[in-house]
C-alpha cells in the first residue's frame, strides 16, 4: 500500500515501463513483476548488502554494473537485467565461489537443499574453469546444537545480518578481507564458548549452503526453514 | 549401420558411475545395437584402442598413471565425457587436497599402522600433489555432473551423443545429484 504523497519513479527494465516507490529496490520491482534475477546473499527480512554481486544489472549509458538488491531505480533509468555480459559474469562469480573453498556436494549435509548448487544449475555452471585453491579450514563443532564448516561458506553474510538485525545478539561478524575473509563468532572464539550466542539457530536456517548446520544431520538431510524471517522482520518494525 | 565405438574407464573414482551406467538395465540392449563397447572395466581389453568415438571417463586424476591414461584417451577419442562429479570437480578424491600429499600418506600409512608403518613405493603409481578434474589437464567435450548421474540421465545423454548431438545436461543433473 502506497501512502499518499509518496514520490513515484518511472523507469524501464528490459524495455518495459515500470514504476517504483522511494523504498523499492530494482530487485523488489523485478520480483514483483516476475523478472527473475539470480541472488545468493539476498534474503527477504534482512537488509540487502550486495555482497555476492550475483544480482548485478546493467544501467544503459553507464558502463558500471550495479547490484539490483541494493540499488534504487532513478527517474528515467534504462535497466537491463539479462544479457550475455551479465550471464558471463554471473557464471564466473559462481565458479569462483566453488573454486575458493572446498564444496564437496556429494558428502554435504545440504546436498539437494543448497542455494549455491541450485543457482549453479540454473546458470548452467556444470564445471569450474578456474583452478581450485584447496584452502585448509577447521570445523567448529564446539556448540552443543550446531556446527560450522567454513569449507562450505560463501561469505554471503546472511548469518551476520540475521544475528544482528533480528536476534539482536551480533554474535557473528567477518574477519580479514577478500578471499581470506572468515565468518567469526564474537572475537574469533569457538562458537560453543560464545557468551553472546543465544542458540536460537536463525543463522543456521538462513545459511544458503551447508556451512551452518544442525548437529546430527547426515548427507542431504539439512533442509533449511526460513518462513519465520519476514514475519519476525515485520514484528521488529512494529508491524502487526 | 556401422556401430560407434564406446569406451568407459574409471580413474580416481569409486565405480559408482559405472554402477549407475549398468542401472540403465534393459536399455543397454538398445544401446548395444548402436555401439560396440571396445574398452571398459566390463570387457576384457588390455590396451585402449585407436579411433574411439565416445569415452566416458569416471573419476578424478589422482596419480601419474591417471595422467598418462587420460592423455592417451584424449588422443584416441573423438568425444570425451567427464562422467560424474569426480571427473567434473574432483569431488571426494579432492578432499585430500587441503592437507597435501605427504601429510596424507604419512597419516594413512605410518601413523595409522601400528604393525608395519611404511609408505608404499613399489609397483604403485606416484600420487599427484592434488586430485584434479579432467579438464584441468585435457580438453573435455561433455560434462556430466552427478554423484552418480542417474541411469536415466546417462541413457539420455548417451542416446543424444550416439545420434551426433551434444545434449544440454543442465536440466538433467547437477553437482551432487
Amino acid at each position: 500500500m502506497m501512502t499518499p504523497g509518496t514520490a513515484v519513479k518511472t523507469f524501464t527494465m528490459d524495455g518495459k515501463p515500470f514504476s517504483a516507490t522511494e523504498e523499492e529496490t530494482i530487485l523488489d520491482v523485478a520480483r514483483e513483476n516476475g523478472i527473475d534475477i539470480p541472488t545468493l546473499c539476498h534474503l527477504e527480512g534482512i537488509l540487502p548488502t550486495g555482497q555476492c554481486r550475483l544480482c548485478m544489472v546493467e544501467i544503459q549509458g553507464s558502463g558500471r554494473l550495479v547490484p539490483a538488491c541494493a540499488t534504487k531505480p532513478e527517474e528515467g533509468m534504462d535497466i537491463i537485467t539479462d544479457n550475455p555480459r551479465l550471464r558471463n559474469y554471473r557464471k564466473m562469480i559462481v565458479e569462483l565461489l566453488f573454486s575458493e573453498r572446498n564444496h564437496i556436494c556429494a558428502v554435504c549435509v545440504s546436498n539437494g537443499h543448497c542455494e549455491l548448487q541450485s543457482v549453479a544449475q540454473r546458470l548452467g555452471v556444470n564445471h569450474v574453469r578456474f583452478a581450485y585453491l584447496h584452502p585448509r579450514f577447521m570445523l567448529d563443532g564446539s556448540h552443543p546444537k550446531y556446527e560450522v564448516d567454513h569449507n562450505r561458506c560463501i561469505l554471503c553474510g546472511r548469518c551476520v545480518r540475521v544475528c544482528e538485525e533480528i536476534e539482536g545478539a551480533h554474535t557473528r561478524d567477518l574477519r580479514n578481507r577478500g578471499i581470506r575473509t572468515m565468518v567469526i563468532t564474537d572475537f574469533d572464539t569457538p562458537w560453543g564458548e560464545s557468551p553472546t550466542c543465544t542458540g536460537c539457530g536463525k543463522c543456521v536456517h538462513v545459511c544458503p549452503t551447508g556451512a551452518l548446520a544442525e548437529k546430527g544431520k547426515s548427507v542431504a538431510e539439512m533442509a533449511k526453514r526460513r518462513h519465520f524471517l519476514p514475519y519476525l522482520a515485520m514484528r521488529r518494525r512494529g508491524g502487526k | 549401420m556401422e556401430k560407434l565405438k564406446l569406451a568407459t574407464i574409471w580413474l580416481d573414482g569409486c565405480s559408482g558411475c559405472h554402477m549407475s551406467f549398468l542401472d540403465i538395465d534393459e536399455r543397454l540392449l538398445a544401446l548395444s545395437d548402436r555401439v560396440e563397447l571396445v574398452f571398459s572395466p566390463l570387457v576384457d581389453t588390455k590396451d585402449f584402442p585407436e579411433d574411439v568415438d565416445i569415452t566416458l571417463v569416471e573419476g578424478a586424476l589422482g596419480t601419474e598413471e591417471d595422467l598418462q591414461k587420460i592423455r592417451k584417451i584424449r588422443e584416441r577419442t573423438k568425444l570425451l565425457v567427464a562422467f560424474g562429479d569426480c571427473a567434473v570437480t574432483a569431488n571426494i578424491p579432492s578432499m585430500r587436497n587441503p592437507f597435501g600429499r605427504e601429510e596424507v600418506l604419512k597419516s594413512l600409512y605410518v601413523e595409522s599402522d601400528a604393525l608395519n608403518p611404511q609408505i608404499p613405493v613399489q609397483s604403485l603409481p606416484e600420487l599427484l600433489p592434488h586430485a584434479l578434474p579432467l579438464h584441468h589437464y585435457v580438453h573435455v567435450d561433455v560434462f556430466l555432473p552427478g554423484c552418480p548421474p542417474a541411469a536415466d540421465t546417462i541413457y539420455q545423454v548417451l542416446s543424444e551423443l550416439i545420434e551426433g548431438r551434444i545434449p544440454d545436461v543442465n536440466p538433467l543433473t547437477r553437482f551432487g545429484a
